[in-house]
């Protein structure tokens, strides 16, 4: 690849030019990930004071507060239970339109475009259209409720049930991107071999299960991957919707880093910045995994 | 292959994908129409699902009365611009070290780029947010898009663009005495203008729809970019969905345009850096 036939003339301006094209990207990655990177993990070893000061080294301490502190046990049970909630519910229905919209009818087109669309909302926007749907008093989900004679239901307030309107709402802002991946998917699938699988009698459910989904499973693994670590990083619906409670129930990671770090001024940034470590930690795991699964057949975007 | 045996079929098809269709995108709808509904509507139980009290684009102006929409309307473009535009630049520039130039180590090089992308943002959040404040840049357009200015998916897609490109035109420019900016932007840029487009949306999408950093860098309503202002309208009046769905609307706006006109922009970006 590349530039070895022409002259190399050992000129010093000509070896550092490269670097010159290479410099405003590593300026800023610099600058704003890998010396943030180093002071996150300086910040995680010491102790803060209430104006959010760092006072000096204390070693573990922050990380074996984590061990020990049952809210922050709960904080990775609530996350756990949240990536599950979202992830898989959310590949299995995108997986499911994708497979329909393959259907040569007409208005696919329309139902395609159609079904992408809630890949425009934010996640404040979305969240937001969801308070509206879920307020208890007025809200349409309620109102749906009323006909069948079911009761109110207060969504984003009760204990038991708001991790799982979290977690729907949350489905809904990640279907349209993993649509639009699996689409992309089964449009590059080889044509001759679904023909082939066709003209030996595979058709309908079979098909799909046999031929189509082992092929697509690149895609399914990269979903799950990119879905996981998507998960792990959400917040916004979490902010908007429940502000964590109630009861804590949908403290996620990363809200918990927030609470601790910038809420009500906490600047708790010592032990902020160990959960941070522990976030860090999960998703270069995952990433990892990734790697050593499907080497190069896929890349995290 | 009869059509007549795959009819009955389709028409299962149909009616599948036409429930799926009412319910996945009832959000959508609820939220576009309800921005056009009076309370009288909106706050009766059951709640109406269509306007049966007059229309009332009202909710626009009172959204703006709130809170300063135009104000964030118009950081949220600053801040979607300059990220987009930075990006573009950054990677383009990378990239083309990485494809066309004799670079020492490239591989430990792109290596660098690459571990960028495994790095969760809210992992370094903390750091961040004490030296833009350190450095005094909260509430400002700065603030916002400094540390988003460079990106390892930009600089990976663009690569993958530049290393199709045909080695013979680059020899060609080379022999024609084109310096390396020149043939960067008189034959390569114009020649890889749906990878840039792919890029740019991808950034404008993604700096747009921002949440959490601009939460944090921001406290001045003016200064705020729409998505915090719209979260805020609900707290500011939660009795007025029709208003706060109105916010809602305007910051969708822009985004939504994109999804249905840049499609297949959107398409190649993710078939680029996701699946190969």
């Amino acid at each position: 690849m590349g530039t070895e036939g022409t002259t190399a003339r050992p000129r010093p301006l000509q070896s550092l030019l490269p670097y010159a094209y290479l410099l405003p990207a590593l300026v800023v990655f610099a600058v704003f990930i890998f010396s943030p990177l180093v002071k996150s993990v300086i910040l995680s070893v010491q102790g803060t004071d209430i104006l959010g000061n760092p006072t000096g080294f204390v070693g573990f301490v922050n990380y074996t507060k984590l061990v020990t502190d049952s809210d922050f046990l709960k904080v990775l049970g609530v996350t756990a239970a949240f990536t599950v909630l979202t992830v898989v519910p959310s590949i299995v229905i995108g997986l499911a339109l994708a497979l329909l919209l393959q259907t040569r009818i007409r208005l696919v087109r329309f139902f395609r475009t159609g079904f992408a669309l809630p890949f425009a909302f934010s996640v404040a926007t979305a969240s937001v259209v969801f308070q509206v749907l879920y307020n208890p008093a007025s809200g349409v989900l309620n109102g749906i409720l009323s006909l069948v004679g079911t009761g109110k239901v207060d969504w984003l307030t009760n204990p038991d049930l708001a991790l799982w309107s979290v977690s729907a709402a949350t489905v809904w802002m990640q279907l349209g991107y993993n649509l639009l991946v699996l689409s992309a998917g089964l449009g590059a699938l080889p044509e001759e071999v679904i023909e082939a699988a066709r003209l030996d009698g595979a058709s309908g459910f079979r098909l799909q299960r046999s031929i189509v989904l082992p092929l697509l499973t690149p895609q399914l693994f990269f979903l799950v991957v990119t879905g996981t670590i998507h998960s792990l990083q959400s917040f916004g619906q979490i902010k908007i919707l429940t502000v964590g409670g109630p009861e804590n129930r949908t403290t996620t990671l990363v809200y918990s880093i927030y609470e601790q770090a910038f809420a009500n001024n906490n600047s708790n940034y010592g032990y902020a910045s160990a959960q941070a470590m522990v976030l860090l930690l999960i998703v270069l795991i995952v990433t990892a995994l990734q790697f050593g699964v499907l080497e190069r057949r896929v890349f995290y975007r | 292959m009869s059509a007549a045996r795959r009819e009955p079929r389709h028409v299962g098809t149909y009616v599948v994908l036409s429930v799926l269709f009412l319910v996945l995108l009832f959000p959508v709808y609820y939220g576009i129409v309800g921005s056009f509904m009076g309370n009288a509507d909106l706050n009766s139980f059951p709640p109406k699902l269509w306007p049966q009290h007059g229309l009332f684009p009202e909710n626009y102006g009172n959204a703006l009365r709130i809170i300063p929409l135009g104000h964030q309307y118009l950081n949220s473009v600053l801040q979607t611009a300059a990220i987009a535009g930075g990006q573009l630049l950054t990677s383009l520039f990378a990239a083309y070290a990485f494809v066309f130039l004799d670079l020492r180590w490239r591989g430990l090089w792109f290596g660098v780029f690459l571990a960028t992308m495994m790095i969760p943002y809210e992992s370094i959040i903390i750091p961040n947010y004490l030296l833009i404040s350190e450095l005094g840049l909260k509430d400002t357009i700065a603030g916002l898009a400094l540390p988003f200015l460079a990106t390892g998916f930009g600089t990976f897609l663009l690569r993958q663009a530049f290393m199709a490109f045909p080695t013979e035109l680059r020899d060609a420019a080379r022999v024609d005495g084109a310096s390396n900016l020149r043939f960067l932007f008189s034959i390569l840029l114009p020649l890889n203008r749906p990878s840039l487009a792919a890029l740019g949306i991808w950034s404008a999408l993604s700096a747009w729809n921002m949440y959490f950093w601009p939460l944090l860098v921001t406290e001045a309503p003016s200064h705020q970019t729409i998505q915090i202002g719209i979260s805020q309208l609900q707290t500011a009046d939660s009795g007025d969905p029709g208003m706060v769905l109105a916010g809602v609307v305007l910051a969708l706006a822009p985004t939504l345009l994109l999804v249905i006109f840049g499609q297949r922009f959107i398409v190649r970006g993710l078939t680029a850096g996701a699946v190969k």
